[in-house]
C-alpha cells in the first residue's frame, strides 16, 4: 500500500463535519460502479467531499470523470457501491433529486439555454413566482435584480440582463453557472471542467470563484485533467484512470510534481521521449521530458507501486 | 410599491461595450418581420381594394384570420418548445365528429358530446406528446402516422356510424342552440357583425402571451425548444413540458372543431387535410424558430393576420382566387427573409 495514499478507513472516521462536528461526510462515495451494457465505465470509487473543502478529480480524457460526475448529478444510477449524503444512503432518479438534495451542476456546456436572456438562465427551474394557483406568475423584477446583484458581487459586469447569454464569454457564462448554482442554496457544487476551454487569464478567475465558494463553506468537486489547476485549490486529489481509481490523496500528503507524474504515467512520458528522439525532435524538448522522465521515476520509486 | 427592492450596486462598466438604442431592442423582437410584412400588405390592399377597409369586409377579414389564428396559437408555442405537429388538421375534424356523432348516436345533449370532444382532443395531444417523449422519434415522423390514422379514423368511423361522409346534422338536438351561441355566434360591434372566434382567438393569445412571457411555465416553454438537455439538467420537467404543449394544440384544436361543427350543424369528414400546414406557415411568418427556442404568441397571431389579409384581399381586388396560393407562398418566404435580415442587423449592433 502507497504510505501517502489516503486510508479510506481512518478517513471516514478522522474527518468530522466541521458544523455538526459528526463524523459524516457532505457527500462520500464508497466502492462506487457503474456499466453501459458490457461497458464497465467506472469501478469501484471512494471519495468524500466536504464542507469548505475542494475535492478534485483528475483523469485524462475516458477516465470515467463524466460518468462520476453524472451519477452524483442524478443524470445516471450507479450500479454498485453506496452514494451517501449526509450519512444517508441515497440514488438519485432525477437532476432535479440531486438538485433538492443541495447537489448543483456546473457542467461544461454550461446548462444553458444561448437564446434566453440572462435573467430567464438564471432562474431557469427554480423561478420566483407570486399570486396563487392558476394565477401564479414570474415576479420578474426581482429575478432580474438579484441576477445583476449576484453577477456584481462575482465581479461579472453586467451591462443587460435581457441580453441573450449565448452573446457572453465562455468565462462569463461559467461564472454566471456558478452563482447561479450558489445563490440557490447548493452545498455541494460540481464542476465539470470549467477551466477546459478558457484563456489563462480567465481560467485563474474561476479558479478565484472556487476558493470563493469554498470560503462559504459550499463542498466542492473540480473536475479537471489538468494538476496546474487543482494543485493550488484542491484539498484533496482523487485521479481517476480507465475507469477505476489509482490514487486519492490528501494535499498535504502530495507535491504537484508528483501529481503531474502519477496523472501522466512514467512509463508513457518514456515512451513519448523516445520517439520524439527518433523523430529527430528538437534536442531541448527531448531533454525537458527526459528531465520529467526522471522525476516521474524518483516520485514512483518513492512509493506508488504499479497497480497490479 | 413593487420599488421597494434595493438597487443592485452600479457594476463597472465594461468600456468595449456601446449601449443599444431601444429601437434596435424592438427590432430584434420576433414579431417585427410579420409586423412589417401586415403594415405592407395592408397597405397594398387598402390601395388597390376600396371595399378592403369597410368595417364588414374587415370583420370578414378578421373572421378568416381567426379561424387560422386559433390553431396558431397552441402551433406558435409548441413551436418555441421545438416541436411540430402534422396533425393538428384533421384533429379539427375528429374533435367536431366526436362532439356531433357521439351526441347524435347516443341522442344526448350536446353538450355532452361537446365534452367528450374536448377530452378526445386532449388525449390526441397527450398521446402524440407521450410516444415522442418515449420513442424520442423527430415530431415530424410521430405525427405525420397520427395525421394519417387520423385521417383513416375520421372517414372509416363516420362511414361505419353514420353511413355517410359527412355527420347528419344535430341542429334540432338539445343544447344546440346554447352551445352555437358559445362558439358560432356574432357580436354587433357599433353596427358591424364580428364573429366570436374573433374575440375568442383574441383571448387565446392574450393568455398565450402571459403564459409565456410571465409565467414559470413560459419559462420551461422556451427552455425546451432552446436547450431540452440543459432544461433537464437545471430541473425543467421536459417531458411535461412538451406533452403539455401537444395537449395545448389539443384544446385549440377543439374550439375550432366546435366552431366548424355548430357555424353549420354537420362536418364532412375528409375535411381538414392540408390546414396544418396553414397553421405552421402563420407560426412562422410570425417569427417562431423551426428549430425552437425563439417566437412569440402575438407573432403566430401576426402570421394568422397575414394570412386572412391574403385570403380575403384577393376575393376583395377581384382577382382570381387560383393566385391565393402564390400569394401566400410568396409572403411565407418574403417574411422569412425579413426575420432573419432584421434578427441579424438587430444581434450585430
Amino acid at each position: 500500500m502507497n504510505a501517502k495514499a489516503i486510508d479510506q478507513e481512518t478517513l471516514l472516521q478522522n474527518e468530522r463535519d466541521p458544523l455538526t462536528h459528526t463524523p459524516v461526510h457532505l457527500l462520500s462515495l464508497e466502492g462506487v460502479g457503474k456499466h453501459y451494457g458490457n461497458i464497465i465505465a467506472l469501478s469501484d470509487v471512494t471519495m468524500a467531499v466536504d464542507n469548505g473543502r475542494v475535492t478534485c478529480v483528475l483523469g485524462d480524457n475516458g477516465a470515467g470523470k463524466s460518468t462520476l460526475i453524472k451519477i452524483i448529478a442524478g443524470l445516471h444510477q450507479h450500479d454498485e457501491g453506496v452514494l451517501n449524503i449526509m450519512g444517508e444512503d441515497r440514488k438519485f432518479g432525477s437532476p432535479r433529486d440531486a438538485l433538492d438534495a443541495g447537489i448543483a451542476t456546473v457542467y461544461q456546456d454550461l446548462a444553458v439555454v444561448p437564446l434566453m436572456p440572462i435573467w430567464r438562465n438564471f432562474f431557469l427551474g427554480s423561478e420566483l413566482t407570486k399570486g396563487f394557483g392558476p394565477f401564479k406568475y414570474m415576479d420578474v423584477e426581482q429575478m432580474k435584480a438579484i441576477t445583476l446583484k449576484e453577477l456584481a458581487e462575482m465581479g461579472i459586469d453586467l451591462r443587460d440582463v435581457e441580453q441573450p447569454i449565448g452573446q457572453l464569454s465562455g468565462g462569463e457564462r461559467q461564472c454566471v453557472a456558478i452563482a447561479r448554482a450558489v445563490y440557490f442554496g447548493a452545498k455541494v457544487i460540481i464542476l465539470d471542467e470549467p477551466t477546459a476551454a478558457l484563456g489563462v487569464k480567465q481560467s485563474g478567475v474561476v479558479l478565484r470563484y472556487i476558493l470563493q465558494a469554498r470560503d462559504r463553506g459550499l463542498g466542492v468537486i473540480f473536475i479537471t485533467h489538468n494538476p496546474h489547476h487543482a494543485f493550488p485549490v484542491g484539498d484533496r486529489f482523487l485521479l481517476l484512470k480507465r475507469g477505476k481509481s489509482i490514487g486519492y490523496y490528501d494535499k498535504k500528503d502530495i507535491t504537484l510534481d508528483e501529481l503531474t507524474g502519477q496523472m501522466a504515467g512514467g512509463a508513457e512520458l518514456a515512451e513519448l521521449a523516445h520517439e520524439l528522439e527518433q523523430l529527430g525532435g528538437h534536442g531541448d524538448v527531448v531533454k525537458e521530458v527526459k528531465a520529467e522522465v526522471a522525476d516521474v521515476s524518483d516520485s514512483v520509486n518513492a512509493g506508488v507501486p504499479k497497480p497490479a | 410599491m413593487t420599488q421597494t427592492l434595493s438597487k443592485a450596486p452600479l457594476p463597472i462598466r465594461d468600456e468595449r461595450i456601446g449601449k443599444r438604442n431601444p429601437l434596435q431592442k424592438m427590432l430584434g423582437r420576433p414579431e417585427v418581420g410579420a409586423l412589417v410584412g401586415a403594415i405592407v400588405l395592408f397597405i397594398f390592399f387598402s390601395l388597390v381594394s376600396p371595399t378592403f377597409l369597410q368595417p364588414a369586409s374587415f370583420a370578414t377579414v378578421l373572421y378568416g384570420s381567426s379561424t387560422i389564428g386559433i390553431m396558431a396559437v397552441g402551433v406558435s408555442l409548441l413551436m418555441i418548445g421545438g416541436e411540430f405537429d402534422l396533425s393538428t388538421g384533421v384533429a379539427v375534424i375528429s374533435s367536431a365528429l366526436t362532439a356531433s356523432m357521439f351526441s347524435w348516436y347516443f341522442s344526448t345533449n350536446v353538450w355532452v358530446g361537446v365534452g367528450l370532444a374536448l377530452l378526445v382532443s386532449l388525449a390526441i395531444g397527450y398521446i402524440n406528446g407521450w410516444i415522442l417523449m418515449k420513442t424520442k422519434l423527430p415530431s415530424f415522423i410521430v405525427t405525420l402516422a397520427t395525421f394519417l390514422m387520423l385521417t383513416g379514423l375520421n372517414l372509416g368511423l363516420t362511414r361505419m356510424i353514420g353511413g355517410g361522409v359527412s355527420s347528419p346534422s344535430i341542429s334540432d338536438m338539445d343544447g344546440f342552440s346554447s352551445a352555437q351561441a358559445v362558439f358560432a355566434s356574432s357580436v354587433n360591434l357599433g353596427g358591424v357583425e364580428v364573429k366570436i372566434t374573433v374575440f375568442i382567438w383574441i383571448a387565446l393569445v392574450a393568455v398565450a402571451t402571459w403564459v409565456l412571457m410571465r409565467t414559470r411555465v413560459g419559462n420551461w416553454i422556451f427552455a425546451v425548444g432552446g436547450d431540452a438537455n440543459a432544461a433537464r439538467a437545471v430541473g425543467v420537467p421536459v417531458k411535461a413540458t412538451k406533452i403539455g404543449l401537444f395537449m395545448g394544440v389539443g384544446f385549440c384544436g377543439w374550439i375550432l372543431g366546435m366552431h366548424n361543427l355548430f357555424a353549420f350543424d354537420s362536418v364532412q369528414s375528409g375535411e381538414g387535410v392540408g390546414n396544418e400546414f396553414l397553421y405552421i406557415i402563420a407560426a412562422v411568418i410570425g417569427g417562431c424558430l423551426l428549430t425552437g427556442g425563439y417566437g412569440s404568441a402575438v407573432g403566430g397571431a401576426i402570421g394568422a393576420f397575414i394570412f386572412g389579409m391574403a385570403n380575403k384581399g384577393i376575393v376583395y381586388a377581384q382577382w382570381n382566387p387560383d393566385w391565393f396560393k402564390f400569394f401566400l407562398g410568396l409572403m411565407l418566404l418574403l417574411a422569412t427573409i425579413v426575420n432573419l435580415i432584421v434578427k441579424r442587423r438587430a444581434e450585430l449592433k
